[in-house]
């Protein structure tokens, strides 16, 4: 038998990539797909299963794929993920279902469930109604995933959300060249046929409170994930041209500023960036700043080792040219009226700390200035605080609605899942939790 | 979508519309604003609701750039794409016993819906100003919710010729005040807020910074006050004049100013 070669998917060439917001990575042929999805064993108990927080009977529609039977698969996958466009691009595969796969190299499970995504139609199925009335507060991939579960169980769902376009951190962080707004849309349109109504323009918590909320509904999802940014707290962080990434990416990903004046909301566009973090919205704000036509420096106060962003993502910023300056930490920001330059100092690692990882500590004496004209704050986000301060839920150390394994909070028949409940976490993690707390709150709505 | 009911002119380049948003409508407080974009390509700005009845809101606006530019072009009947609100914390209704109100420019139409929120438990006293007689506007509708209404103008084209600052500080030299709430350019809430400074007299004002989302997403409106960074959005809009860092504010309020230009540039080309 003649064996299959692990299918690579294209990608723009870094040169090309950097001149536009055009996706980078162009996905599988169809002949690709297939000759991938035949390298897989089909196990007898397939253990990647085990590794999708979705869900998803990855073996059943691989199989599918393997078979030419696109649709099938599809629909294989939309029993358990109504977003699998999106899962396809920004699920760290190589964590969970790709980890667990017994092939080597590892099957290349989210470029399969994408491909199906892009290239199938997604089939509405009619479902029973069962009369309840569920309200989700925020169109992100928790709300969505709660949402559509709901549906699909018949009740009757209105999501709530606070932006003029449904998505959530889906629209206005994740940049359109790792993710396509045309696939959110696309995903949000489907849910939207499934029945879902998506209310823009919604902030609850000022245009309708829980409370009137929990009169029209059986039950509340909130789901408004970790929109509050984090400042460094370092002098002349309030100079002009210091952005926190929240505010960079919605700029250019919500508004579309890169295509300024077309589109007139403005963003600076500095002969030189620097970007202040090691996560994934590091990694994105760096590769924006970069296509905006900066040269970009990402500075990380630990090491590549602990970074937390994606090693894919490092390679595609490495790529295109992005530099790196780990053990690194801001101490100062220096201008007049705008930034001028940074002011650091180098780090060391010391002991573990309590996320496990080793500890960074300064280097006395080692200071040094970069200048720049631009600085991204991307040092992590909080929870919303806006609902909170309407409801008196309880609340975890940092703000975090307070849940238990059921997603019930302080209050009954309000839940709460996604980053707004977990912290700052992934995509995919936020699906999960909408799932399963639609499940539960399914299981409640029956009991009665 | 909003519909336009009604729109006028109020005075030089200052445009008023009524828009049909019950549901926000419902829950207008004195305070708040909305978060406003045309179309597809346009920006979120934020506009204070001046007033409100069971079907619409009330903005006021000067037009100083490209997108109060659009707005000024839609006319009574057309469309605005998203309209967000109410947003930000409104005004505390409470018995202060005289309460100036200090409105400069635009800030006339923000200090409207306050004193017609606090005249039934205070003596309101309204000064408003502007560069010249041709930008001033609802004077009518303050006198009908003050005790007394002083005007002025730059240029003296109308009432007492000076700055709004000058007649506060004879004002307060002369009578007890317990409250000031200044509205207006920053340079004038600037100025209220030292003239107010030595007599200690309580002094909010309304901050009036760049903002995207309104909903405390970004920190673009970010603002140092008592030394700590707070978000007008959602901690604001209004805080205490006397705790404002002002030098900060006035410089992050001008950073897209070449961008600004770019863009009616770019709009006057015709492109």
């Amino acid at each position: 038998m003649m064996e299959n070669k692990e299918q690579k998917q294209k990608e723009m060439s870094p040169e090309e990539r950097i001149k536009s917001f055009k996706e980078v990575s162009l996905g599988y042929t169809k002949e690709q797909a297939i000759e991938e999805a035949k390298r897989c064993l089909q196990c007898p108990v397939p253990l990647c299963e085990k590794g999708c927080p979705a869900g998803i009977l990855i073996k059943k529609f691989i199989k599918h794929i393997a078979d030419e039977e696109f649709d099938l698969a599809l629909k294989v996958i939309l029993e358990k993920n109504s977003l699998p466009g999106v899962c396809g691009r920004v699920c760290p595969a190589e964590e969970q279902c790709k980890k667990k796969c017994i092939c080597k190299p590892a099957i290349n499970i989210n470029l399969l469930e994408r491909f199906v995504a892009d290239n199938s139609e997604k089939i509405v199925k009619n479902v029973k109604k069962t009369g309840k009335k569920i309200a989700v507060v925020g169109s992100g991939p928790a709300g969505l995933a709660c949402s559509s579960e709901l549906a699909l169980m018949g009740h009757e769902v209105v999501v709530y959300e606070a932006l003029h376009k449904p998505g959530g951190v889906l629209t206005y962080g994740i940049p359109e060249f790792r993710l396509p707004k045309k696939i959110v849309m696309d995903e949000a349109n489907y849910i939207k046929k499934l029945g879902v109504s998506i209310k823009l323009n919604s902030v609850v918590g000022k245009l309708f409170s829980v409370d009137e909320l929990l009169k029209k509904h059986d039950a509340i999802f909130i789901a408004t994930g970790a929109g509050l940014p984090y400042f460094l707290g370092i002098n002349g962080e309030n100079l002009n041209n210091v952005y926190s990434a929240n505010e960079f990416l919605t700029r250019n990903n919500l508004m579309k500023s890169y295509k300024f004046p077309e589109y007139i909301t403005p963003v600076k566009r500095a002969e030189k960036t620097v970007v202040i973090g090691g996560g994934n919205v590091a990694i994105d704000s760096a590769r924006v700043a970069k296509r905006l036509g900066s040269d970009v420096t990402i500075i990380y106060r630990r090491s590549r080792a602990e970074m937390p962003a994606r090693d894919e993502e490092v390679k595609h910023a490495e790529e295109e040219g992005i530099k790196f300056m780990f053990l690194t930490n801001p101490v100062k920001i220096i201008g007049k009226e705008d930034v001028e330059a940074v002011r650091c100092i180098r780090m060391k690692l010391g002991e573990p700390d309590d996320s496990g990882r080793r500890r960074p500590l300064p280097v006395e004496g080692s200071e040094f200035m970069i200048k720049c004209g631009q600085i991204i704050v991307a040092i992590g986000q909080g929870p919303n605080p806006l609902i909170g301060k309407t409801i008196d839920l309880n609340t975890g150390k940092k703000g975090n609605i307070a849940v238990n394994e059921k997603y019930e909070t302080s209050i009954e028949k309000v839940y709460a899942g996604g980053d707004i409940a977990s912290g700052s976490a992934t995509v995919i993690n936020a699906i999960h939790d909408g799932k399963v707390a639609a499940k539960e709150i399914d299981e409640k709505l029956k009991r009665g | 979508m909003h519909k336009i009911k009604e729109k006028k002119v109020l005075a030089e380049k200052t445009i008023m519309m009524k828009i049909v948003a019950p549901e926000i409508a419902k829950k207008a407080r004195a305070g708040n604003f909305v978060i406003l974009r045309i179309d597809e390509k346009g920006e979120r700005i934020p506009l204070t609701i001046a007033d409100h009845d069971l079907e619409t809101i009330t903005i006021i606006f000067l037009v100083v750039g490209r997108t109060t530019e659009d707005l000024s072009k839609l006319n009574k009947g057309n469309n605005i794409l998203d309209i967000a609100g109410p947003l930000g914390n409104p005004i505390e209704y409470e018995k202060y016993g005289t309460v100036v109100f200090v409105g400069g420019g635009l800030g006339i139409a923000a200090i409207y819906p306050q004193l017609k929120a606090l005249k039934k438990d205070n003596k309101v006293i309204s000064i408003i100003g502007a560069r010249k007689k041709e930008l001033l506007f609802l004077i009518d509708e303050i006198k009908q919710f003050s005790d007394r209404v002083i005007v002025c103008t730059d240029d003296g084209s109308f009432g007492r010729k000076g700055f709004v600052t000058e007649a506060l500080r004879d004002l307060i030299n002369k009578e007890k005040i317990d409250r000031v709430v200044a509205i207006g350019p920053p340079v004038m809430m600037k100025a209220v807020s030292d003239v107010t400074r030595d007599k200690k007299i309580k002094t909010i004002v309304s901050i009036n910074t760049i903002m995207v989302d309104g909903i405390g997403m970004c920190g673009s409106c970010r603002v140092r006050v008592n030394n700590e960074i707070k978000f007008a959005c959602v901690d604001g809009p209004e805080f205490d004049a006397h705790q404002v860092d002002w030098d900060e504010f006035l410089k992050r309020n001008l950073r897209y100013k070449e961008e600004e230009h770019e863009c009616m540039l770019t709009k006057n080309d015709g492109k």
